[in-house]
């Protein structure tokens, strides 16, 4: 892969391209965003910010919309769905 | 007086109004609530939710107290959209001189046979990991509780059985009752009048006025606050008439959100969030509470409290036509003592003696003067 | 304290009206900025996208600030946004809303499982990078977005199982019919039609359920004739747009059924704020740029520029009336949720005891409908389509989007004397 760079989710190191949301890494890596309040397995719905399904842990900040976080190479994403 | 043959209108179905309403009807006097939006939307909605006993003035301890009793004893049926945890307060010494304000407050609960305990500097950063470090001590009241007010209303008026109206605004009240502001007449022969800040609207010369607070709700962070925490210096700014004020008030939400208080105005009534005052507000809590600067708000809103002079609520009869009984003016303590209250009144309105002196809280030792 | 910075002319969003807008006000006027909180410009529909409008962004001399959510509207002219968790104050002299639209998501049994995303809202992810090529789509809803979003992901390599959209074949010929009064649109959908051939693009139809266990296998079609199932990896599925009102209702701007009112020159009615495109009316990229193009030369005090444009506002305006007739949302839409669906995503609640309340207001202060992170952004429109609430939950409540304690404590007095 080109101008690839790596993060990791849940401590699973993913290698995405240079521009990829950190929502599409998580689901790249076939993990769940989020777990909704029933224990439901939830994944982006709007992808633009709104919905906040995507939110994870992204480098230490909770509750993160991961659809609109661009990855840095070295960013750590803990999902709900760990 | 016998309970069959009174029929009351409740005007304000907010914690108090619906207090009232089933301390009533739960010995069967006809009850019919009165409305103007949803239950629970005004003050009782807007503010934390706080159980807590007051020590000071003795008039807000002796209601404060004998209501916390009736909550904790009312709790086991409390259903779970209520929200009813007993998480306790600690009230937080950051300084010497409140530290020993805060080993008085013991001793006197001590004296009166209410549970407290003393927590050093150690022993509460045990308990509340993200207070800062360097505060003198606090004081643990753990009886203290917290709920979710609009859905223990709802369930109140619900368990009630009272006839309830929504959507129905009392414009005037008359000696046979209540107008509708859809010219409606309903008659009673007795008005409970529980509406809050709207009071006013009905007895503009009561001597009341609303005191603005703003609060901020966080996202979903479980173990972040354990207990009910409010700083000692809350005492100053509840009980002083200072125009503005602000204080350390924070409250885990059994949701797991963090909530955040406090605030007081006098002046501004509009229900815009002032954004200085909020920022203050913000500040101030994350002196006690760095850790707080990260969490994510998810909203912030106001509220108007209903503040009498003296400070303490007007609880009782009303005005020459003999039919007007207030339930009122709690300030920031509608919700704690809402149980109280209902009692309060329908001791008024059925003639036996009250629990706890009533007289205090009597709105004829406010005079007839009208706010100035 | 935080970081301030002053302009002429602040611009709120980097979407089609926000880049005219900037366009057109920087042609006289020095410091307008624009602020977005994606990683870049273009908005929704110009995603990842480079064009000609967004090489006119790049060289108007606009200043631009990418990844920047605005938080509330202060007292005084001036806006509290946030960056990376660093607050931000933009003072200004005038405001151009142009927060554009989002998708109209309704429930149905199913729809909550991952796999089920909106139409628009796919598109959106892959952009992000979400892998698609060899994956099986179905895309259904309503709008012209069904098409421009399968084709976008067909020439991905997606497979497109089917669209599914749920007007009529007759309302769609008459929208066809209307294309003519936007230049270049004829030329989009014989395109489109080029690049969906073969492609099964059903009438009157719908999603009546999702299936899968923790992620979507399967998705069952309401059809002329009769029940269908289709295997897919993602049901992209979205029902026409919704006004991004919020911040504007914050700004004090009027709304009038649902969108924000504005004079022909774009003015709202709160003083010094101007508002383009969406959430003015829903009427897609050609309506937002000349609705922004008005904006930035009457922000800029060039009423007579503006005036220029008021015929082409016209054709598009005629163009988003089309747009509403011919893709109405049918009745048989308003109940494909059950009992147990799920109707607001981020309290998890279901529609079972959603419909226990008579007010959207009493549905949250209650029912926690809206009381979530999304603050009534998704259950919202959907439940009042559904339910017809007296009271839409159209009220904003600030902060816009969620903001730290940090960013919300920055806000300091004004020095100015108060009343």
């Amino acid at each position: 892969m080109v101008d690839a760079i790596e993060v990791t989710v849940n401590g699973l190191g993913v290698r995405v391209a240079v521009g990829t949301t950190a929502a599409a890494a998580v689901i790249s890596a076939g993990a769940a965003c989020r777990r909704s309040l029933m224990g439901e397995s939830r994944a982006p719905l709007c992808g633009m910010g709104v919905c906040f399904e995507c939110r994870a842990t992204v480098d230490g900040v909770q509750h993160t919309r991961t659809c609109q976080v661009v990855c840095r190479n070295g960013m750590v994403i803990t999902t709900d769905a760990a | 007086m016998s309970a069959a043959t009174i029929d009351v209108v409740v005007v304000g179905a907010g914690i108090v109004g619906a207090a009232c309403a089933w301390s009533l009807a739960r010995v069967g006097v006809k009850v019919r609530v009165l409305e103007c939006s949803v239950a629970g939307g005004g003050a009782t909605g807007a503010g934390m939710g706080h159980l807590v006993l007051m020590d000071h003035p003795e008039a807000e301890f002796a209601l404060t107290r004998y209501s916390r009793d009736l909550w904790l004893r009312l709790a086991p049926e409390i259903p779970p959209e209520g929200e009813f945890r007993r998480c306790g307060t600690i009230w937080v010494a950051a300084n010497e001189a409140q530290w020993d304000a805060a080993r008085s407050k013991h001793a006197w609960h001590e004296e009166c046979g209410l549970r407290s305990e003393l927590l050093d500097g150690t022993a509460l950063a045990e308990a509340e990991p993200n207070l800062r470090e360097g505060l003198a001590g606090g004081l643990l009241v753990p009886d203290d509780a917290v709920i979710y007010a609009p859905c223990v209303t709802r369930w109140l008026l619900g368990r009630s059985g009272a006839e309830v109206s929504l959507g129905a605004r009392v414009s005037r009240v008359e000696q046979n009752g209540v107008v509708l502001s859809n010219g409606e007449r309903v008659a009673c022969g007795v008005v409970v009048c529980a509406a809050g800040c709207a009071t006013a609207e009905l007895f503009p010369d009561l001597p009341m006025r609303p005191r603005k607070g703003h609060l901020a709700i966080t996202d979903r962070y479980p173990g972040f606050v354990n207990h009910q925490l409010a700083e000692l210096g809350y005492l100053d700014s509840a009980h002083g008439s200072a125009s503005e004020s602000v204080a350390f008030n924070v409250q885990p939400r059994a949701t797991g959100q963090v909530l955040l208080g406090s605030s007081r105005q006098f002046g501004d009534t509009s229900a815009e969030i002032a954004w200085p005052m909020l920022a203050r507000m913000i500040r101030h809590a994350t002196g006690f509470m760095p850790a707080l600067a990260r969490l994510v708000v998810t909203r912030v809103w106001t509220g108007f409290r209903a503040a009498t002079d003296d400070g303490l609520p007007l609880i009782g009869p009303y005005g020459e036509a003999g039919n007007v009984i207030l339930a009122t003016g709690h300030e920031g303590l509608g919700i704690t003592t809402a149980l109280g209250t209902g009692d309060l009144v329908a001791a008024h309105i059925l003639g036996h003696a009250p629990a706890i002196p009533a007289a205090p809280y009597l709105p004829s030792r406010m005079g007839a003067r009208a706010h100035g | 304290m935080p970081r301030e910075e002053r302009c002429r002319i602040l611009i709120v969003g980097a979407g089609p009206a926000g880049i005219a807008a900037a366009w057109a006000a920087a042609e006289t006027v020095d410091s307008v900025v624009v602020l977005d909180d994606n990683p870049a410009p273009g908005g929704q529909i110009w995603r990842g996208e480079e064009n000609r409008w967004t090489a006119r962004l790049r060289g108007c001399g606009a200043h631009v600030w990418n990844g920047t959510q605005a938080i509330a509207v202060l007292d005084g002219g001036s806006l509290l946004a946030a960056r990376d968790g660093e607050p931000l104050v933009f003072r200004f002299e005038r405001l151009i809303i142009a927060t554009g639209a989002r998708e109209l998501f309704l429930p149905f049994p199913g729809w909550t499982m991952p796999g089920v995303t909106g139409a628009g809202g796919l598109q959106a992810l892959v952009h992000g990078g979400l892998p698609i090529a060899g994956k099986r789509i179905v895309v259904a809803g309503s709008g012209p977005l069904l098409l421009a979003v399968a084709a976008h992901l067909a020439k991905r390599g997606a497979i497109i199982q089917a669209i599914a959209e749920q007007v009529p074949l007759r309302n769609l010929v008459r929208f066809a019919a209307q294309l003519w009064r936007v230049p270049g649109k004829l030329a989009q959908a014989l395109d489109l039609q080029w690049t969906l051939r073969g492609v099964p693009h059903l009438k009157e139809a719908w999603p009546l359920a999702a299936h899968g266990d923790d992620r979507l296998k399967e998705v069952t079609l309401r059809t002329r004739t009769g029940v269908r199932r289709f295997a897919c990896d993602y049901l992209a599925c979205g029902f026409g747009l919704i006004p991004n009102t919020e911040l504007a209702a914050l700004a004090g701007c009027d709304l009038r059924g649902g969108f924000v009112e504005v004079d022909e020159w774009q003015q709202t009615t709160a003083r010094d704020v101007l508002c383009s495109g969406e959430p003015t009316g829903i009427g897609g990229v050609d309506r937002s740029v000349v609705e922004g193009r008005i904006a930035g030369y009457v922000a800029a005090g060039r009423r007579n520029v503006a005036e220029k444009l008021f015929g082409e506002r016209r054709r598009v305006h005629a163009f988003s009336a089309a747009l509403a007739r011919c893709f109405a949302l049918r009745d048989e839409l308003r109940h494909l949720a059950d009992d147990e669906t799920i109707v607001c995503r981020c309290e998890d609640v279901k529609l079972k005891n959603a419909v226990e309340y008579r007010s959207a207001r009493a549905a949250r202060l209650h029912g926690r409908c809206g009381m979530g992170a999304c603050q009534g952004r998704i259950c919202g429109p959907a439940l009042q389509f559904m339910l017809d609430w007296a009271d839409p939950s159209g009220r904003a409540r600030p902060p816009l989007f969620p903001a730290t304690m940090t960013t919300l404590a920055a806000v300091v007095e004004e020095e100015s004397t108060h009343v």
